[in-house]
């Protein structure tokens, strides 16, 4: 027995918020990513994953709030994503707990920040976040790029190489979105988290489209990566975290 | 009286992590996290945390004199290491090229091999990131409460191999395996290290952190 693949549940955040709505019938107050997160560290989730989208700056302060208070409920990794811009920004969400920050747009504008993070605070906690689209055709060999803004703005970034550079400058895990199966419930990507996980020494974790369990064990078998990230199937309660588990570990896969 | 428990603060990561979880457990204990000698000699229990680079690391040990106020009181009172904490203790590190440690216990500290290949015939990454079962290869007051095997949160790329043969030697009281068998908690004396987050590892770490604050430093 060794190492075990991880479930890591996402709670997209707005203000302080849960956003994209969890709907747990027995808890009190399915918007409040405290509670939520509790919940999934209690189900047994390996990790949690929180993504602030709050659009304007001026309300971090909440956000550091609500850091704080998952950190001192939940005894397991947190990682915080979304507005990582500055060393600061990541001092900040060490101090109030996260154990990684996911650093997504920050970095396409300027890679060396990654090393410098990296360099001040230790891979260990330097997750880069990638966004990446298919841009080849269908008659053309695989090709992904590197999108930033929710997939809206292209870069012409190579997502291999892309990944292959954010390890060499420190990153210490990837964070690895499809931005055409995410929200599909289609499954994830297994071509690109394939080609990104075999291209990098670090853990992969691969994220967008998962519509059951089955896809997270394609994940994992298929997809090579080595943690599978889910919001919606956990959140409004399609399947629960033990169950997930259950079927993995059915399907040959090492769970906790 | 309060159970004073000090964490010991060199300037490197995130230290309220294991602050945190410590004040979830503990029952009448007075945390401070302080690298001030009069705080770290007067309290009853240490923990003596870490991440990052070991160079700089150690650099701040011994800027701090925490090495020497290490050994003033490794007889005297329960020290839990932690992570990069465990390594410092060992007397030399492979990281950064080469580096002298504490030197509490003789043995180095050695990278994990990329492209090793585990027993599924999977490449292994590294860093060696998540839960991994760790083995309790000796009976201890610290694994009290605890499952054999139970899993635990490792993140780090480099292990302790403690020279078991030695004077100033540790025992290995833990095991797990990437893909061999490595050092994942040793202890000596008043000491227990391990090498994975009992912070962040959820009921089995709060029990390891349960353990040490009532241990009285003996096997």
């Amino acid at each position: 027995m060794s190492l075990a693949k991880r479930i890591i549940p996402c709670l997209d955040c707005e203000n302080g918020r849960v956003v994209k709505g969890v709907k747990f019938v027995d808890i009190r107050d399915a918007g409040d990513p405290v509670e939520v997160s509790k919940r999934y560290c209690d189900q047994g989730a390996d990790e949690i994953t929180f993504l602030d989208i709050t659009a304007s700056s001026d309300d971090r302060e909440t956000t550091v709030h609500t850091v704080e208070a998952i950190a001192s409920q939940v005894f397991i990794p947190l990682t915080v994503g979304g507005g990582i811009r500055t060393i600061d920004d990541i001092r900040m969400m060490l101090r109030a707990g996260a154990d990684k920050v996911a650093i997504n747009t920050s970095a396409v504008l300027s890679p060396e920040f990654v090393r410098e993070a990296a360099q001040k605070f230790g891979s260990q906690c330097i997750v880069v976040a990638i966004d990446a689209k298919q841009v080849s055709s269908e008659d053309e060999a695989l090709r992904w790029e590197i999108f930033t803004h929710g997939g809206r703005k292209a870069t012409g970034l190579v997502a291999v190489d892309w990944a292959k550079r954010m390890v060499a400058y420190g990153a210490g895990e990837i964070l690895l979105t499809s931005m055409d199966r995410d929200g599909t419930k289609n499954g994830f990507d297994l071509a690109l988290n394939r080609a990104i996980s075999e291209a990098v020494s670090v853990p992969v974790i691969a994220s967008g489209g998962v519509g059951n369990l089955q896809h997270l064990v394609d994940g994992i078998v298929e997809g090579k990566v080595d943690a599978v990230l889910a919001a919606s199937i956990f959140h409004f309660g399609e399947y629960s975290i033990p169950q997930a588990k259950e079927y993995m570990a059915s399907k040959g896969i090492e769970v906790r | 009286m309060k159970n004073k428990v000090v964490v010991i603060d060199y300037g490197m990561g995130n230290l309220h992590s294991v602050g945190k979880a410590l004040e979830h457990v503990g029952e009448n204990i007075s945390l401070t996290i302080t690298s001030d000698a009069q705080q770290i000699l007067e309290a009853d229990r240490l923990v003596f945390p870490g991440v990052g680079a070991m160079r700089d690391c150690m650099a701040e040990i011994k800027r701090l004199d925490i090495d020497k106020l290490l050994y003033q009181v490794r007889q005297e009172k329960p020290i839990l290491g932690i992570c990069v904490g465990m390594q410092a203790m060992m007397s030399f590190s492979e990281e950064n090229e080469g580096v002298d440690c504490i030197g509490l216990f003789q043995g180095e500290v050695k990278q994990f091999q990329e492209n090793q290949i585990g027993d599924d015939g999977e490449l292994l990454k590294v860093p060696h990131m998540g839960w991994n079962e760790v083995k309790h290869t000796v009976d201890h007051e610290m694994w009290h409460g605890i499952e054999n095997n139970s899993r635990f949160y490792f993140v780090h790329s480099f292990y302790v191999k403690p020279d078991t043969g030695s004077e100033h030697s540790a025992t290995i009281v833990g095991e797990s395996n990437y893909p061999f068998p490595f050092c994942s908690a040793l202890a000596a004396d008043n000491i227990f290290a391990v090498q994975f987050h009992p912070e962040k590892s959820q009921d089995v770490g709060l029990q390891l952190l349960k353990n040490f604050l009532i241990w009285d430093g003996r096997q």
